[in-house]
């Protein structure tokens, strides 16, 4: 199996404050991962490294065996690194269609007619071809994230990261975008998942990590995380979150 | 009776109007050439003050600065009248345009760049996260949004532009003002100078109104953001 992404000993400062230590991980082609841990525990920064949204000061991250750095690389880097926003980040000047077409056209040099085609056909999938014209201002949040994800999916890339991609929602939402997202790992896609939804991490997860203060404290299959987990601080947080 | 005679004396105006006329149109020619140079330098140094080296960014601050505090007349005779000692002699329309645009592209930046600031660090992310370029980022992402806020702001500050055009019948450039006081000199009534305020108040109104149109559809339609 080859690895998508690789990461070794990698530390992330904020000024003195460090954010995430000593970070190793690896994501084959087609797993779905999903990194768990209580707030600010360095979890959406973990993956922001990965695109280098944030940047990181030790250690190397890999994508496809390409260090993830600063440079001419890096757009080419970040096309194959998508990424599901907490907050959508829908473009709002634009329709649904061309918020998905707009990409593949400019970074892929792909012609505006195969765009809105294949915009279509990724929008039909996640449900959302009747609004196609509409503006995201006009979509309640669970369809501006499905919109976002059919946006990711245009560029076709090798591993999709998700930032706590329900944390925004009404409950009631919640289950339209979970979904998607297992329709989405059923179908081979590679995906790293930052999420609260135990329920998504016990039924799609290949493999789940638990993050607390910056460190991975331990990863394992969904099955023995949740029935048998080893460190006590991961023991500690099931305990809060699933008996409450 | 006297009044009428003296303020809207008919033959006079008439006399004037095609000087008028020729200098409304040396007005507006200068106040739109004015105008898309002060947008175009104001839209290239927001992005050298937003997003230049460090020594550019401060260069375009420092320029921005002087720019916005230098009186616009002062700048105007400077350059008509102070140049010509270093060998640069530009004509009035030249002069005037020059200066009406090196001052209006610090107030534009300064627009353009209120603008961009105020759009959500999310769509940077949401952008660059697809892998498009920082012009891409710019032109499809961040400068329609950006465009929408500051239509207001930047009307006036045209509106501005055009009223300032009249500052350089000082550097003798037969604009409409101009073209009125020469003809109210010629024919000893000032009957040419109310036909000069009527005129650039029909040419601004319009403009005037315009802004007021914008806002109050933009705060209307605020909601989609």
């Amino acid at each position: 199996m080859s690895n998508v992404i690789e990461i070794e000993h990698m530390n992330k400062f904020y000024g003195q404050f460090q954010a995430l230590s000593d970070i190793n991980m690896t994501v084959e082609q087609g797993e779905v991962v999903v990194i768990l841990g209580p707030s600010g525990s360095g979890k959406s920064t973990l993956i922001r490294c990965i695109n280098l949204l944030e940047a990181y000061q030790d250690g190397d991250v890999r994508v496809a065996d390409q260090r993830v750095e600063n440079g001419p690389k890096l757009a080419g880097i970040r096309c194959e690194v998508g990424m599901v926003f907490q907050n959508f980040n829908l473009y709002p000047h634009l329709t649904v269609l061309a918020n998905v077409a707009l990409a593949p056209v400019r970074v892929r040099g792909m012609s505006r007619r195969d765009a809105q085609v294949r915009a279509r056909a990724l929008l039909e999938k996640v449900g959302m071809a009747a609004h196609a014209d509409k503006y995201p201002s006009q979509l309640s949040g669970g369809q501006q994230q499905r919109v976002a994800i059919a946006r990711t999916m245009a560029m076709e890339p090798r591993v999709i990261l998700f930032d706590e991609p329900t944390s925004a929602l009404d409950p009631e939402m919640v289950g339209e975008v979970l979904d998607v997202m297992q329709s989405l790992a059923r179908s081979g896609v590679t995906m790293i998942v930052v999420t609260h939804e135990m329920g998504f991490a016990r039924k799609v997860a290949d493999r789940v990590i638990f993050m607390e203060n910056g460190r991975i404290i331990e990863q394992n299959n969904p099955q023995d995380f949740f029935t048998a987990p080893q460190e006590p601080r991961t023991q500690a947080f099931l305990q809060a979150i699933l008996h409450h | 009776m006297e009044l009428l005679d003296t303020f809207f004396n008919w033959d006079v105006f008439v006399d004037a109007f095609p000087l008028m006329l020729r200098g409304l149109g040396v007005t507006v020619l200068l106040g739109v050439v004015s105008i898309i140079l002060g947008l175009v330098g104001g839209l290239l140094l927001a992005m050298l003050r937003l997003y230049g080296y460090a020594p550019i960014r401060w260069f375009s601050r420092a320029y921005i600065d002087v720019m916005r505090s230098i009186p616009l007349l002062v700048l105007l005779v400077l350059i008509y009248y102070a140049l010509p000692f270093v060998g640069i002699r530009l004509s009035s329309f030249a002069a005037a345009a020059a200066a009406l645009s090196l001052v209006s592209c610090a107030y534009s930046a300064e627009i353009f760049r209120s603008g961009i600031e105020a759009i959500p660090r999310g769509q940077f992310e949401a952008s660059a996260s697809q892998g498009m370029s920082f012009f891409n980022t710019m032109r499809d992402v961040i400068l329609p949004q950006a465009m929408r806020i500051v239509m207001p702001p930047m009307t006036s500050n045209c509106i501005s532009v055009m009223k300032d055009t009249a500052l350089a019948s000082v550097v003798a450039m037969p604009d409409l003002l101009k073209q009125a006081t020469q003809a109210q000199a010629l024919s000893a009534n000032p009957t040419p100078l109310v036909g000069a305020a009527v005129m650039y108040l029909l040419l601004l109104l319009p403009m005037v109104q315009l802004v007021s149109w914008v806002e109050r559809r933009n705060a209307a339609g605020g909601k989609r953001a």
